[in-house]
């Protein structure tokens, strides 16, 4: 028992500042997450949200996973399955995971597998797609379903005889460090972590005895894939976050996700209790044909990003992302985001020092208290999905967490500690 | 009919939101749009002047509310002021990038970070709000400036009370207007750097202070502003007495210039106490009380602002001529006029400064003869029985002025030098050589502080400024009128003022201010490279009374 909010905040930052979270291996969903071990489970994004109230691209991230699982043969056989309630749905976060946009997750996917060396906990992800149609923006198509079946039957078999060459894994704090030097801010920008990791794997892929197509294939698609970071980044955080979650006391935010309908947020002193508020409209740049009007409501597992501090807090990381911030961004823009946030977080993380910020440590220790009293909300750089299923990703920007779920996590923990207003 | 929209989340000042209200009043098919916070008293006020609607009691002090006044029963109408607002806030946003980077917080604890050594808070928040920010930085050792009006007497007491107790001041509420260490704080006018402090309880009596004063070719050291009820009974001059402490102890302020209207007696008698108590010269104006004496000590007091600009821009002349002179040793003064009238008033002016009676015989020219001091016409008929007048022959006089080095007792020289048609050729150069001849009789032991004033103009055969420069030349202090003059000779007799050991007050050796309301007020500061934090104030909690409570035991 710590003796006031601040001793129990610091616990929970100390926490989060030793975790050093190692990406182990990759492994199916089902080998990994007991709960999807047997029936008709998924995992999703955001706090619990059923069939009925999921948007469009989630929808569409479901009637994927149904056919991927062969649980359904068709795009009707599945949304039947979906609609008469056949199928269970857990929020990735209940099961030390995390899911990227939708976060639809089943149990013969691959995940990556994040260890956290020293508190000993795991936290899990889906690996990155790529971009254009892809599952977590909500597209299902037959290529989408292809390229899913190669993930894994291919690509993990392939990370996870790589991943088995080193020692404890790999080190994404060591990445990280170095990535946020190179412009990453871990949510818009994984190019530099994703880049820095392929220097890593690339020599150990090609002396895989393996087939030489194959191999190429991998290096290949690990090449174009910009943000495959993205989704170890996501796990490290989660990794991170739990780890400080275990202290069970103070106002530290653990999680901030959304499922399209609400944002929800844990805070650390209320355990697993869920805070939820109507989530907003990302706003930012569309790709040529859409528009504002097509863009889905927030959805996603990725917030974990900010809630450890990076992403949308570590704007001023990334020049090359600054245009996002509204149409008049520029770098004194993503200056003033990061600035902005400073004031809402507790402390700064001196293993991601940012250089186009004076080398000051990125943020950490995102307080719901300061939220409320300042009326600052988290800035969450995101990707755009579009309102409708299947159509996929449409834009990326940036969006605001809602302040009512900071303002009725602060006044649930004032009930249980019997303070009074 | 009422149209409204509240805009969620997005907090601008009062005088911005003002500056959009009259823009968007503008707009086709309107009659007055009205734009403001959802705090409390703005929304009675939305009530008050008929732009209440409905839509507006879930609005928090954080929400900018708009009520639309039109006969229009079409509701597209706050779609469109809707867009006009976004893009007017936006040209505000855009319109403070460029140059350099003003430092920006949303919270106390953030603008403290960015700015540890600021000393100065400069509120211009809503008044209901100024209160317990202006607590909240004394709490943290810093002074305070509110600009805010609308804060309760009660409020102000209370502030002004902490603030002496912790050797800070609280400039207002209402106080429009500072000018500290070079630091312009709300309304101040640029005035070259000088040794005038000025005091003013009103805004615009420091600036037309400051710029009278600038105008007679003086400049300020530091202008404190107390608000308007300063000097009311309820608070006592707090903030006055604080404020003439603060020059008092202030090396550059040589001269101070005070200036409000008719305090409460009781507060007059509390300040006048303390300006006597300070030792310095000091022009008092409080606007519109008939003052008993022009000259009470070291206390001027003026009936206008001009005057009192003009009294304090001649005294702080008197002050640079003195610190340019040796202390003399003679305590004695001695006036030897060519011209009667000069002489009167001289004696007249010289009587008044040391409380004595002037000469009324006018024995032998004796304009003045009391405790050793003296003021003579040497145009009199007793230096002219047989002799030209001495504006035409200085020998009569340079005699006098000669016999002086038998008389170290006498300190001062006082003269004039007339000048024009009918006069010496070039009578700055024959006093400059007796009064060269008369110093080194007297000895480097017995030093001479000679004061003239020059009557002529420049187009005069001899030359204004000519004669000057040849009396300067020679040691001469060269005064623009005889009240200077015979200001300067009585500063130069009187002992320097003791008592004022008092520490310089730091808060006068430079400001670091973190500035809470309008951000015009931050760039002014920044222009003038004063550091300055920029804190953009909202409300704790957007305003929830029973949030704010929580976060407050939440610790």
């Amino acid at each position: 028992m710590y003796a006031s909010i601040e001793q129990a905040n610091a616990a929970v930052i100390a926490r989060i500042r030793e975790a050093r979270p190692h990406w182990q291996t990759v492994d199916l969903a089902k080998n990994l997450i007991p709960q999807l071990a047997q029936g008709r489970k998924l995992l999703h994004a955001g706090p619990p949200v059923a069939w009925q109230e999921m948007s469009g691209p989630v929808r569409g991230a479901c009637i994927g996973a149904c056919l991927f699982e062969q649980w359904a043969s068709s795009e009707q056989q599945a949304l039947a399955l979906l609609e008469n309630g056949e199928i269970e749905f857990i929020p990735c976060h209940n099961v030390s995971a995390v899911g990227p946009m939708g976060g639809i997750t089943s149990a013969n996917m691959p995940l990556v597998v994040i260890k956290n060396l020293v508190h000993g906990n795991y936290a899990y992800c889906n690996m990155n797609e790529g971009i254009g149609k892809v599952m977590r923006f909500g597209a299902y198509g037959p290529d989408v379903q292809a390229r899913l079946c190669w993930m894994r039957d291919s690509l993990a078999p392939v990370l996870k005889d790589v991943l088995a060459t080193f020692v404890d894994g790999i080190d994404l704090t060591a990445i990280m460090a170095q990535a946020i030097t190179m412009g990453d801010e871990f949510h818009q920008r994984n190019i530099a972590a994703s880049a820095l990791l392929m220097r890593q794997l690339a020599p150990e892929i090609s002396l895989l005895e393996r087939d030489k197509i194959e191999l190429v294939k991998v290096m290949q698609f690990l090449s174009i894939t910009d943000q495959f970071f993205l989704n170890l980044a996501m796990a490290y955080c989660k990794a991170a976050m739990d780890a400080g979650a275990e202290i069970k006391q103070g106002t530290i935010v653990t999680v901030m996700t959304r499922n399209g309908k609400n944002f929800g947020i844990k805070i650390s002193g209320m355990g697993d209790k869920w805070f939820t508020a109507p989530v907003n409209t990302p706003e930012g740049l569309f790709f040529s044909g859409f528009n504002q009007a097509d863009a889905n409501p927030d959805i996603g597992d990725s917030a974990i990003t900010e809630t450890f501090g990076i992403g949308g807090a570590a704007m001023v990381a990334a020049p090359g992302v600054t245009r996002f911030v509204g149409a008049a961004g520029g770098m004194s823009a993503a200056t003033d985001i990061s600035e902005e946030m400073a004031e809402i977080y507790l402390e700064r993380n001196m293993m991601l020092q940012i250089p186009t910020w004076d080398f000051q440590g990125a943020c950490l220790g995102l307080d719901a208290r300061r939220v409320v009293e300042t009326g600052i909300t988290p800035l969450i750089n995101t990707g755009i999905a579009h309102r409708e299923a299947g159509i996929g990703q449409i834009g990326a920007g940036t969006v605001r967490a809602p302040l009512g779920c900071f303002e009725k996590a602060i006044e649930a923990l004032a009930e249980k500690l019997g303070i009074s207003a | 009919m009422i149209h409204a929209f509240i805009k969620k989340g997005s907090f601008q000042d009062s005088v911005s939101l003002m500056l959009i209200s009259r823009k968007l009043s503008d707009s086709p098919n309107v009659e007055e749009i009205s734009v403001m916070m959802g705090t409390p008293a703005n929304k009675s006020l939305l009530e008050v002047t008929g732009f209440w609607h409905p839509q507006f009691s879930s609005a928090t002090p954080n929400d900018i509310c708009v009520a639309i006044k039109t006969d229009s029963a079409n509701d597209s109408i706050t779609e469109q002021i809707g867009a006009a607002l976004d893009a007017a806030l936006k040209a505000i946003a855009q319109g403070q990038q460029g140059g350099k980077h003003l430092l920006k917080a949303r919270s106390w604890r953030m603008a403290r970070q960015k700015l540890p050594q600021a000393n100065m808070v400069l509120i211009s928040i809503a008044g209901e709000y100024a209160a317990g920010l202006a607590d909240q930085a004394l709490e943290d050792g810093c002074n305070v400036m509110m600009f805010s009006d609308n804060v309760s007497v009660e409020q102000e007491v209370a502030l002004k009370t902490k603030a002496r107790s912790k050797g800070l001041i609280v400039m207002g509420p209402d106080c429009g207007t500072a000018n500290i260490a070079g630091a312009p704080m709300a309304f101040a006018n640029i005035a070259p750097k000088g040794n005038i402090g000025i005091i003013g309880a009103s805004g615009t009596g420091i600036q037309e202070l400051t710029s009278q004063v600038t105008l007679a070719g003086q400049g300020i050291s530091h202008a404190i502003g107390l608000g308007g009820r300063d000097l009311s009974a309820e608070v006592g001059g707090i903030s006055a007495i604080s404020a003439l402490r603060m020059l008092a102890a202030d090396p550059h302020s040589q001269v101070l210039a005070f200036v409000s209207k008719p305090p409460a007696e009781a507060v007059r008698q509390r300040i006048i106490e303390e300006m006597k108590s300070l030792g310095k010269p000091i022009v008092a104006l409080f606007l519109g009380a008939k003052a008993p004496f022009k000259q009470d000590g070291n206390i001027t007091f003026a009936a206008t602002l001009d005057e009192a600009a003009r009294l304090a821009a001649m005294l702080a002349h008197v002050q640079q001529m003195a610190a340019q002179q040796p202390a003399v040793c003679g305590s004695k003064i001695s006036g030897l006029y060519a011209g009667g009238t000069l002489a009167a008033e001289c004696a007249m002016l010289l009587a008044d400064r040391l409380g004595v009676e002037a000469d009324s015989t006018h024995q032998q020219g004796s304009m003045l003869n009391a405790e050793g001091h003296r003021i003579i016409d040497m145009g009199d008929d007793f230096y002219t029985q047989g002799k030209p007048h001495p504006m035409i022959d200085p020998s009569t006089r340079n005699q006098e002025i000669a016999r002086l080095a038998q008389q170290p007792e006498v300190g001062v020289l006082l003269l004039d030098v007339v000048i024009g048609y009918g006069a010496q050729e070039d009578p700055a150069r024959s006093l400059a050589d007796t009064v060269k001849r008369v110093r080194a009789n007297r000895g480097a032991a017995h030093p001479l502080a000679v004061i003239a004033t020059v009557t002529g103009t420049e187009q005069d055969p001899q030359q204004r400024s000519k004669q000057i420069a040849t009396l300067a030349e020679a040691g001469i202090s060269v005064m623009n009128s005889l009240p200077e003059a015979v200001a300067l000779a009585s500063q130069l007799i009187t002992p320097p003022p003791v008592g004022i050991t008092d520490p310089i007050p730091p808060l006068l050796a430079g400001l670091s201010v973190i500035n809470a309301g309008l951000r015009s007020f931050a760039d002014d500061l920044q222009t003038n490279e004063i550091p300055v934090v920029h804190y953009q104030w909202a409300p704790v909690a957007g305003g929830n009374q029973r949030l704010a409570n929580i976060l407050k035991n939440l610790k």
